[in-house]
């Protein structure tokens, strides 16, 4: 028998005060949460009208706690238990009503009610752009070398003795005042006018901090549901990540059928044309678009064109010109190839011609997406081609 | 306060003994509530880390918030005992709590069941889990969290499916054995019949006796993570190592489980016992004291009526109240010392005593009604013990290694009465199958009653 032993233990610190086990466990248990939550993720983002909306833009996320599963039998149609309390056989009681008092080492029963209480997860969207980045090792997106933008801006640089009062460096100057008294001794006066210091600006370039992404997606009748939901996750991803490395971003939003038509965010995946497929439409309403509203000297741009591949065979000729054209002044050009079925394989029209303007030197690339784990691959992709290029 | 608990720790003990309590030394610690809560949900105070834990203890992390568990006391049986009391508790609830301990301390010393165990997994739990956690970290850092995890996964997953029966150290089974002589292939098989006929057949079984590949294992295997650890194909050491350490665990743990409402009743009845006989204490903690009591062996919370579970404290507390006052205490302690909850409840809580306590069997349907049923005694006592059961846990048996390596499981559904859930039962096939790296499958039946087979892992 020793309790005395406690009492010294009790005047120092013991482990268990300093850790906590069960939060260490509940911690990892939250970031398996976490995984299951990425896995997710594209599917969230297909259902949700969540692309252009205001900064604080979050996800809502309902999980379970999870489960660390066991053998179990399959739950009887009717459980029987036993009770106690003053009732008579034929007496029902309401669930909910009995307490359930949680017997030690039984929570074999008390345990395995359907699912568990559920909680709703808020994730900021950079938040989990951030980690996505982080988890999947993507490389960071760089202005296309040699058609680097830049736009002068003003810059701090340096310090000197006069400028304007909001411009004084508080504590460069107590520093000056600290080096000129310790040389001049005790007598000498705390502040000086010669001990001011003014923070310079100077006129510098600047990387261009602004971007304008182009949307173009094919909305003719053979782009199913299924279709257009791969491509708005693989647009929303896309625009994201460029989102993390430019400050302002415009967005256009262009769908096509044999006409072109630009949309807001909100109508533009809604949109159902009737007919065939003329890309070069939608290709030449972008370069309006761009002639029209963006100086190509202050603007990073990209364009991503989703479609099922298919095109006219007599828009040939017309869709290289356009894109050629656009190759000239954009940042980027993607293709999406979004197919309900996995049949073919990059081999469309649509897929052959900016094959053809990679195989130029342009910066560009092709993405298949027929299921919403390609989606993935493809974003990873574009951000790797991205830094390849730029390299 | 605690100064007065530590003078009146030796005259309970004093007196425990006096009334014929035998058990190991208990060492006492007071330790703060949230070390209490992790040990209620760990089970033990230092333990391996998994992810279940933590869902476990944010569990009870609300219910305490809510106001709705208090725990008082745990122990750890062993030589010696350790015993752990909240140090936020009054000296009142923590006298009753030391007079509580003894009661465990004296039957888990005594109970034929904690005896076998503590001899098979040994006497101090407390350092050998603590010593399985610290392995379990070093493998961590050897070969990361993840791995680990995957392995305790599975290890912890089948937890309960173990067979005290047979010593926590087993042999391997035999791999040879020697077979009677089979009819050749081409021989008919009617014709092989007269092969062996009694005293023609001294030749023909002397040719035969070279030793046969044995079926492993010879007959189903209860003891899953025995079986695992031992046949493992391609398991790594410190992987047997974590299945072993689990199974070391639930040997101790499965006595505290198959006696808790002898257990707990036991403790009762001492600590009410002792503490009106201590006449050392004042009669004001006396009655706070017997107030702690009577919250601690009340059928429902204060507020309620009905309870739709029995709780185990007051259920073993009446039992053996009124065992030791019609036969005295020398009979209830073998009673103590050959039962468990078992042929406890089926062999004392009669119908008189059910009556008197008002236990009834209740039916909850899908659609959540919860009706009182008619019934008798046998289904009480059905009620009270089936999630009792095997552990707790479904019967499931290994019943072969095929010659690929894969491991077939097979579900005793005709003593359960049902099949598994196959969406639990694949997901636990997925845990098996990481660790033994070769097909899974588990025979059992569904819904309907018919044969299903759940596999998990394919053939190379």
């Amino acid at each position: 028998m020793s309790l005395s032993e406690t009492l010294a233990g009790e005047q120092g610190n013991r482990w268990y005060d300093l850790f906590s086990r069960g939060t260490r466990d509940w911690l990892r248990h939250n970031e398996k949460v976490r995984e299951a939550v990425r896995d997710a993720l594209p599917n969230l983002v297909g259902k949700s009208d969540i692309l252009s909306r205001p900064d604080n833009r979050t996800v809502q996320v309902p999980f379970r706690m999870m489960e660390h599963y066991r053998f179990q039998l399959l739950k009887p149609s009717r459980r029987s238990g036993a009770g106690q309390g003053k009732v008579e056989p034929g007496d029902v009681l309401v669930p909910g009503q009995g307490p359930q008092r949680p017997a030690r080492g039984s929570e074999g029963e008390g345990g395995n009610e359907e699912g568990g209480p559920q909680f709703l997860l808020e994730f900021q969207v950079d938040d989990i752009l951030d980690w996505l980045w982080e988890e999947l090792e993507l490389p960071n997106l760089q202005p296309r070398d040699g058609a680097e933008i830049e736009t002068m801006d003003y810059r701090r640089e340096g310090w000197d003795k006069r400028g304007a009062r909001s411009r004084l460096d508080r504590r460069r100057t107590v520093k000056e005042a600290v080096k000129r008294r310790s040389v001049a001794g005790q007598s000498a006066t705390p502040f000086t006018n010669d001990d001011l210091r003014f923070r310079q600006l100077v006129r510098r370039p600047q990387p261009s901090t602004r971007a304008v992404v182009f949307f173009l997606l094919d909305v003719s009748s053979s782009m199913d549901d299924a279709c257009r939901k791969l491509a708005k996750s693989f647009f929303f991803w896309a625009l994201q990540g460029i989102r993390r490395q430019f400050t302002h971003i415009e967005t256009v939003f262009i769908a096509h059928t044999v006409q072109a038509w630009e949309f807001d965010e909100s109508q533009f995946f809604q949109v159902r044309g009737e007919g065939g497929t003329k890309a070069s439409s939608a290709l030449r309403k972008a370069l309006d678009v761009f002639d029209e509203r963006y100086d190509n000297s202050r603007y990073n741009s990209y364009l991503f064109y989703a479609g099922d591949g298919e095109n006219f065979f007599d828009d040939r000729e017309a869709s290289r010109l356009a894109l050629s054209k656009l190759a000239e002044t954009m940042s980027f050009l993607g293709y999406a190839e979004v197919a309900s079925v996995r049949a073919r394989q990059l081999n469309t029209e649509m897929a052959a011609l900016f094959h053809a303007l990679v195989s130029r030197g342009v910066a560009a690339g092709s993405y298949s997406i027929s299921r919403e784990e390609d989606i993935w691959p493809a974003i990873k992709s574009f951000f790797t081609d991205q830094t390849a290029e730029a390299s | 306060m605690t100064q007065s608990l530590a003078d009146y720790v030796p005259r309970i003990e004093d007196l425990g003994k006096e009334l014929g309590l035998r058990y190991h030394p208990v060492e006492f610690e007071l330790v703060p509530p949230s070390f209490m809560m992790e040990v209620a949900v760990y089970g033990l105070p230092v333990r391996m880390p998994h992810w279940s834990f933590g869902v476990r203890w944010i569990y009870q992390m609300v219910q305490h918030k809510m106001g709705n568990s208090k725990i008082f006391e745990v122990v750890f049986p062993g030589n010696p005992n350790r015993a752990y009391l909240v140090n936020s508790n009054g000296i009142h609830e923590n006298s009753l709590v030391v007079a509580h301990v003894l009661g465990h301390a004296d039957f888990s010393h005594n109970n034929l069941l904690f005896v076998n165990s503590q001899r098979e997994a040994g006497y101090h739990i407390v350092e050998q889990a603590a010593a399985h956690a610290h392995r379990i970290e070093q493998a961590i850092e050897e070969v990361g969290a993840k791995r680990v995890e995957e392995v305790l996964d599975a290890a912890l997953a089948l937890e309960q499916h173990i067979d005290t029966r047979s010593p926590i150290n087993r042999p391997h089974f035999p791999t040879t054995v020697q077979k009677p002589r089979k009819p050749e292939a081409d021989e008919p098989a009617f014709m092989g019949r007269f092969q062996q006929l009694p005293g023609q057949g001294g030749e023909a079984e002397k040719t035969s006796e070279a030793p046969q590949r044995a079926k492993i294992p010879p007959q189903p295997e209860a003891d899953l993570l025995w079986f695992i650890a031992h046949y493992g194909p391609d398991m790594e050491d410190w992987e047997r190592d974590i299945f072993l350490a689990v199974r070391e665990e639930s040997y101790y743990f499965q006595p505290v489980f198959n006696c808790q409402i002898m257990n707990e009743g036991w403790a009762c009845y001492w600590h009410a016992r002792i503490l009106r006989e201590a006449d050392f204490l004042p009669d004001e903690l006396y009655l706070d004291a017997m107030k702690t009591h009577s919250d601690v062996v009340r059928p429902y919370a204060a507020e309620k009526q009905v309870a739709l579970a029995v709780n185990p404290y007051h259920l073993g507390f009446h039992i053996w109240t009124k065992l030791i006052q019609e036969r005295g205490v020398e009979a209830a302690r073998r009673i103590m010392e050959e039962e468990d909850d078992f042929g406890f409840v089926r062999n004392y809580l009669d119908p008189e005593l059910a009556r008197d306590l008002d236990l009834f069997v209740y039916q909850a349907g899908r659609d959540g009604e919860v009706r009182v049923k008619e019934s008798n005694i046998d289904q009480l006592y059905e009620a009270i013990l089936a999630p009792k059961y095997n552990f707790g846990a479904p019967r499931v048996f290994v019943d072969a290694i095929k010659s690929d390596g894969s491991l077939v499981l097979v579900h005793d559904h005709s003593t359960d009465g049902r099949g598994l859930e196959p969406n639990h039962a694949r997901h636990v096939l997925g845990y098996i199958h990481r660790v033994w790296r070769r097909p899974v499958c588990i025979n059992t039946v569904d819904m309907k009653g018919e044969a299903q087979t759940l596999q998990v892992g394919r053939a190379a």
